[in-house]
């Protein structure tokens, strides 16, 4: 999964150049998804008000009708302004420290991520640096790292955190061990192939200076690595923020944008799971651009931009 | 004297894996692999023993092997539910209509350029959090899981496929054109075939997703049979032997969907370098 997904990233800046001008595309298709939006509120909560108008034994004239299937307290799919209030409400309408602010829930989320990235990355970059010096350990992490990648380790994650609860661990660090565990494989697999990118000639010359193995590896491996590592953190941060968010799934769990949608999803708040979702969109999102920001300024400070 | 046992068994292993993995041939590198994954399960089982560490923990390999032979008959009707019926079917659907999609907006730059980035940023959102929505409109059964997995499948192979319809070079399509074909031939003869590299590639990321689509919807509401529903139940009761026991028919699961894509790609995509370099 990692290999390819960190391909077609790289790949990704390729195409983005080569699609000039997306801005009024990206806008046209986005209006396309808000109007469909629209269309489907109104159509799958129209049964709703249908019901309650022949319970009433009220008419509806047309344009009523569709208000009314726009401003529904629980909707089976709440209009986007509603999605928007809602989210409004939980970011700017709460105190930050409030149980209901989406802030507050996010920072949760967030810290946990943000906690397993670390583990993650270190320990992926460190098994990678181990991996590329011993051949010992490449050909026995090697097959099992990449297979592991087949496996859907998401599902054990409410088994860690019990688990780790009942051994007296809670609140940040069961979460934060999820989203290492995730992130883990694809900082490896990306590093391992990025400290493998000099060749021959490349490392034959470092030979003919008599360089060191460290001086190898400071001089050249590491800085050839690079784009390959922040490519691999991109999909490994992504990654990481769903393996806490279904982390925080499990009961016991009342923090977090994971239990947000959990407790959403009992009490039938469709606004509350969309506003949590948005939210959880947004992290993702500006953690990706986050990782690309960084990217560019180092990639732009070791020439090695593109 | 317990963790110098431990020690031992580990520096068996090792000194034998850094000795065959001097010759580096084919049949040395599976053993390497093999006697590393063999380690890991005896010094697992030596530490669950020797430390007599609580099965709620952290089960025995052999307490899991016993859970599994235990409970061959709900397994599989957890793996019916949940691998056949739910990841299978949203799989299928996900992956036909990404690629009839990606067929349909391959005339239009503009819509390509319009849906890329957005299909690009939508595969790394958090699409998994779409299943509480998804279970209260399609119900509890299989039916909401199939859902949530094509929706998590759609973008990375709408992407890599619209990609891979691009990735003919000029030349090939200058080709076609002084061969006067019209539009469907060299969709069909050209581009569908030179798309198969890349369209396989979104096909296998996505075994993996599809099966942490289906297992995690679960969690947001199931009849009583899948293995998502049975990890959570379990857990709750502390048989992680059963947990363990779903968890490597997930990864059985995983390994052989993947294996079978990719034996499939094999097939289809002879000619391309990757396959060709893999054989020799």
């Amino acid at each position: 999964m990692t290999d390819a997904a960190i391909g077609e990233m790289r790949g990704g800046g390729m195409l983005r150049r080569a699609a000039k001008g997306r801005t009024l595309p990206v806008l046209a298709v986005l209006l396309a998804i808000v109007a469909i939006w629209y269309a489907g509120a109104v159509g799958l909560n129209a049964q709703w008000v249908r019901d309650q108008a022949a319970r009433s034994e009220t008419v509806l004239s047309t344009g009523e009708f569709v208000v009314r299937t726009l401003s529904l307290d629980r909707p089976v799919l709440p209009a986007p302004h509603q999605v928007a209030a809602g989210l409004w409400d939980g970011i700017a309408g709460q105190k930050i420290t409030s149980k209901r602010s989406l802030v507050w829930h996010g920072w949760v989320t967030l810290s946990a991520t943000l906690a397993g990235f670390a583990i993650g990355t270190a320990a992926g970059i460190l098994l990678a640096v181990g991996i590329v010096h011993n051949r010992a350990m490449d050909q026995s992490v090697m097959p099992w790292a990449v297979a592991s990648q087949t496996v859907p380790i998401l599902a054990i994650a409410p088994m860690v955190i019990v688990v780790l609860a009942s051994a007296g661990i809670t609140g940040l660090l069961p979460k934060a061990v999820i989203a290492a565990w995730l992130s883990f494989f694809p900082v490896l697999v990306g590093m391992v192939k990025g400290l493998r990118t000099p060749d021959a000639m490349q490392l034959d010359l470092m030979k003919s200076w008599s360089a060191s193995p460290s001086q190898i590896f400071w001089r050249l491996r590491l800085p050839s690595s690079m784009p390959y590592l922040f490519a691999s953190l991109k999909v490994g941060v992504a990654a990481a923020l769903v393996g806490t968010i279904v982390g925080e799934l499990p009961a016991g769990a009342s923090s977090g944008l994971g239990a947000r949608l959990l407790s959403g999803s009992y009490y039938g708040q469709t606004v509350q799971i969309w506003s949590a979702l948005f939210a959880a969109a947004a992290l993702a999102a500006g953690l990706v651009i986050a990782i690309g920001a960084v990217e560019k300024i180092a990639l732009r400070r070791m020439g090695l931009a593109r | 004297m317990t963790l110098l046992k431990i020690l031992l068994v580990w520096l068996a292993g090792w000194a034998l894996n850094i000795w065959l993995a001097r010759f580096d041939t084919r049949t040395t590198r599976l053993l390497v692999a093999v006697i590393f994954g063999a380690t890991i399960l005896i010094l697992w089982e030596m530490v669950v023993r020797l430390y007599a560490v609580p099965s709620v923990i952290l089960p025995a390999p052999s307490q899991i092997a016993a859970g599994f032979a235990a409970n061959t008959a709900i397994l599989w009707t957890d793996f019916v539910q949940t691998i056949v019926k739910g990841a299978l079917s949203g799989w299928l659907i996900g992956a036909l209509s990404a690629i009839l999609t990606a067929i349909a907006i391959d005339r239009s730059p503009f819509l390509q350029r319009g849906l890329l980035p957005i299909g690009n940023f939508v595969a790394a959102l958090p699409i998994v959090g779409i299943a509480p929505i998804l279970v209260m409109w399609f119900g509890f059964d299989w039916q909401s899981k199939a859902a949530v997995v094509v929706v998590m499948v759609f973008f990375p192979i709408l992407v890599n496929m619209v990609a891979g319809l691009a990735a003919t070079d000029r030349m090939q399509r200058d080709l076609m054109a002084t061969w006067a074909a019209p539009y469907g031939a060299s969709l069909w003869k050209l581009r569908l075939p030179a798309a198969m590299p890349f369209l396989f590639n979104g096909l296998k990321i996505t075994t993996t997703l599809a099966l942490i689509g289906a297992i995690v919807a679960e969690f947001f509401g199931s009849p009583t049979r899948g293995m998502g529903f049975r990890i959570a139940t379990a857990v709750g009761r502390l048989e992680l032997p059963l947990v363990w026991a779903e968890i490597l028919v997930a990864a059985i699961a995983g390994s052989l969907f993947y294996g079978i894509v990719a034996l499939i790609e094999k097939k289809v995509t002879f000619w391309h370098p990757s396959q060709r370099n893999q054989r020799g």
